[in-house]
């Protein structure tokens, strides 16, 4: 495992001053308070895309800076510190990723381009029940005469409400819980059949379910080949658990230091709470855990930008260590902060509760923990 | 730039030659049943490869090659070490020189005069001498400074007289670092020295400590007029304190590493070994699901303390700087070595609670006996609590701790 090098740090440093001034936490709540039918700040969202953020896994050709997954990790990282909301990760990690990995040179320059300068938001549409289960699929693409009819439903898709398109992952044939039968289609929002219901959720991001009412759309809307989409899909969905990892790192490394803080500034007792070996110890067992998790996150994104446009089992444990530890670490981390805060940790007015709820929705988004110890333990074949 | 990838591309394959042609194949892959804890097997072709390994100064591959190291920048050592691992080639002096390389080496280096050095440091790079620490005492474990073991000055020697307890391997050390009190009168941490004495005196006897998991390398030592030279006085007069810190950070960085399960049971994976002694279902997972939940949380927490580790390497970019992250890491081993232990006696269930006797495998009994000593992993070089309070109050920088544990 090598070190972040010095266009990293640099990018961090630049993201890190972006976010604290552009996009702190007080913006998002003041988003939240207005209840912002996008779920993010349009302008924002475009301050991120004269950035060029959103074109840092995309190739050069088509109007990215193809810079990797650790660079974009650095970003989505700092950006989750300050829980700043944009399609950044499902457009620029996700569907990009989507389209990079199993689209065909005319989808590519179609929708890349508009993915990097933020003028396109292109999501994955891949879950219908409560828990992420991708070849759970059902949703079901009939052969027509002249290319598929989508009829079913995604729920929970993020930036459902405002996506342009959606890589949409629907059942060729087999039957749900099969691997095989599974392909993507790339269906525009516009389309005759499309259908998305807002959802408001905890952590007040965008969301919505999307309804696919035979859907028509031709031969060129496949992504890759009919009915074996199950191995790039397993790829697009790690690096997204990857680049979420990062995010989540940020929410961390963020309830970390707010509470830092306080042990080191709140008297209780004549004294600083911090000097109480009981919460002096609680600080370190995190520290010791956000360390840990830095490493996860981290060599999962390197062993991305290392494999090139291929996958291995190797870097599928990498991907789910660094989504179980994340969500590991984020859970524990978001709850100490609450309860290290004491009652100011539970009033509105204070921003913990935001963290909280932010926590929660990432830990369950692209597979919770648990999703991730088993599908560790299968791939190691125990 | 020393270490642009070039130069140690032309060091990888000189250190890849060397060991060709140096480390024998009888030897291969055999160190973790060569070499324990602390004790080191008789055989002739392990004996060959410590004297060409230390003879060559790759035992400390990055002390100076002026006293017998090898030179080599940090950048440089992680290849070796690599080649090394990839010939199943080990380094057995670590072992062999006791705390000598892990521990006292580094901090002669740092403090130590030039005649300490080029008396000390040789013998130790070619593993030929064996240290002891004389750090703890009956009254004095975790509040390490409130240590009453005395030296006094005599002119040309110093007189020690007092009680050392759990110095790993006194009774075959040829030398031992010690703190002592040399200034009764000064606050505890401020009278303290760092003092080198011959282990080889009437002046000094040691008794074997048992433990919990039977014999053990941990002692218990007597200094009663034990003598050294004045010229063994490493570091200032009643600076010892700082000395002594100095190289508990080399302690803690040395057992960074996760030990896991040693001897036979390490061979095999975790979770292979619930396979075997728990059973499979229908689809091949075992049989216990709760049990592959946790063994799985473990694999996870062992894969992210080696990362962190190789993180730490990378990020010190070729500085040998030893610092208070080793807390993190010698409490992240901890647990994961310890978390290992219990779920392979979980695992063996009766089998793996025999204690001695032919109906039990040479693999379950090593385990019950490394379940009970990996105990101590968690309690030596500064107990968990007392690497927490280094965290707490070293890096994150919260204040002293009103409560003391």
């Amino acid at each position: 495992m090598a070190a972040l090098t010095e266009e990293q740090n640099l990018l961090k440093e630049q993201a890190k001053t972006w976010a604290g001034e552009e996009a702190p936490v007080a913006k998002f709540r003041e988003m939240r308070d207005r209840k912002t039918e996008a779920g993010f700040d349009k302008a924002t969202w475009a301050g991120i895309g004269e950035l060029g953020w959103p074109g840092i896994v995309v190739p050069e050709a088509f109007g990215g800076v193809d810079m990797g997954h650790l660079t974009f990790g650095v970003v989505l990282e700092e950006l989750g510190r300050q829980l700043t909301a944009s399609p950044l990760l499902a457009s620029g990690l996700v569907g990009a990723n989507a389209l990079r990995l199993a689209g065909s040179e005319a989808q590519q320059s179609a929708w890349l381009p508009g993915i990097a300068d933020a003028t396109a938001i292109v999501t994955l549409a891949v879950d219908e029940r409560p828990h992420h289960a991708p070849y759970g699929t059902a949703l079901q693409a009939e052969k027509t005469g002249a290319g598929y009819r989508l009829s079913g439903e995604k729920k929970h898709v993020l930036e459902g409400g405002s996506a342009d398109a959606f890589v949409v992952v629907a059942r060729t044939g087999g039957k749900p819980g099969d691997a095989e039968g599974l392909s993507l289609f790339l269906v525009e929002a516009g389309q005759g059949g499309v259908s998305s219901q807002r959802l408001t959720l905890a952590d007040s991001r965008g969301y919505a379910n999307v309804n696919f009412d035979g859907v028509e759309v031709g031969a060129d809307a496949l992504l890759g080949s009919e009915g074996g989409a199950a191995p790039v899909l397993d790829q697009i969905l790690d690096r997204a658990r990857a680049g979420l990892a990062a995010e989540m790192l940020g929410v961390a490394g963020q309830s970390f230091d707010m509470t830092l803080d306080y042990l080191k500034n709140r008297v209780q007792f004549g004294e600083v709470i911090g000097g109480f070996q009981a919460l002096g110890h609680r600080a370190a067992e995190c520290f010791t855990k956000l360390e840990l998790t830095r490493s996860c996150v981290e060599a999962a994104l390197q062993a991305i930008d290392e494999a090139g446009d291929s996958h291995s089992q190797e870097l599928a444990l990498l991907c789910s260590l660094s989504k179980a530890k994340a969500g590991d670490f984020l859970h524990h981390m978001s709850n100490e902060m609450i309860q290290l805060h004491g009652g100011i940790g539970v009033t509105d007015e204070f921003d913990a509760g935001l963290y909280l709820k932010r926590a929660r929705a990432t830990e369950a988004t692209f597979g919770n923990a648990s999703f991730h110890r088993d599908r560790y333990a299968t791939l190691l074949g125990y | 730039m020393p270490d642009s990838t070039d130069a140690l591309e032309t060091f990888r394959g000189e250190a890849r030659a060397w060991l060709e042609e140096n480390f024998p194949k009888s030897i291969a892959h055999r160190g973790s049943e060569l070499i324990g804890m602390e004790h080191v097997a008789e055989d002739a072709d392990l004996d060959l490869w410590c004297q060409r390994l230390g003879a060559k100064g790759w035992a400390t591959p990055t002390w100076p090659s002026e006293y017998g190291g090898g030179g080599l920048s940090q950048l440089e050592a992680e290849v070796l070490r690599k080649e090394m691992s990839a010939l199943g080639a080990f380094n057995p002096l670590t072992v062999k020189a006791g705390m000598g390389i892990t521990m006292v080496g580094p901090t002669i280096l740092e403090y130590g005069t030039e005649e300490q050095k080029q008396r000390h440091i040789p013998p130790i790079c070619r593993g030929e001498v064996f240290w002891a620490l004389g750090y703890s005492e009956p009254n004095a474990g975790s509040d390490l400074a409130s240590l009453q073991c005395k030296a006094e000055d005599k002119g040309d020697h110093w007189l020690v007289n007092g009680q050392k307890t759990w110095t790993s391997g006194a009774n075959i050390a040829q030398w031992i670092g010690c703190l002592v009190r040399t200034d009764p009168d000064a606050p505890k941490r401020d009278g303290i020295s760092f003092l080198i004495l011959d282990m080889n005196q009437p002046g000094i006897e040691t008794r074997p400590i048992e433990l919990i998991a039977g014999a053990s390398p941990f002692c218990e030592t007597f200094f009663n007029d034990a003598t050294t030279p004045k010229g063994e006085l490493l570091g200032p007069l009643n600076g010892g304190w700082t000395v002594g810190k100095r190289l508990l950070q080399h302690e803690r960085a040395s057992q960074t590493g996760a030990r896991g399960a040693g001897g036979a049971a390490a061979k095999k994976s975790i979770h292979a070994l619930a396979k075997e002694y728990v059973g499979t279902d229908a689809e091949g997972r075992v049989a216990d699901p709760e049990l592959r939940t946790r063994i799985t949380a473990h694999l996870m927490n062992a894969k992210a303390q080696n990362l962190t580790l190789s993180r730490m390497i990378a990020e010190a970019r070729g500085n040998a700087k030893v610092s208070a992250t080793a807390s993190i890491m010698k409490n992240a081993a901890s647990d994961v070595s310890q978390e290992r232990a219990e779920l392979a006696i979980e695992i063996l269930g009766h089998s793996g609670l025999g204690w001695e006797g032919d109906p039990f495998e040479d693999h379950e009994l090593e385990a019950v006996r490394h379940w009970l000593s990996g105990k101590a992993i968690s309690i030596y070089g500064g107990s968990y609590e007392i690497q927490n309070n280094i965290i707490a109050k070293n890096i994150l920088g919260l204040p002293e701790s009103t409560q003391r544990g």
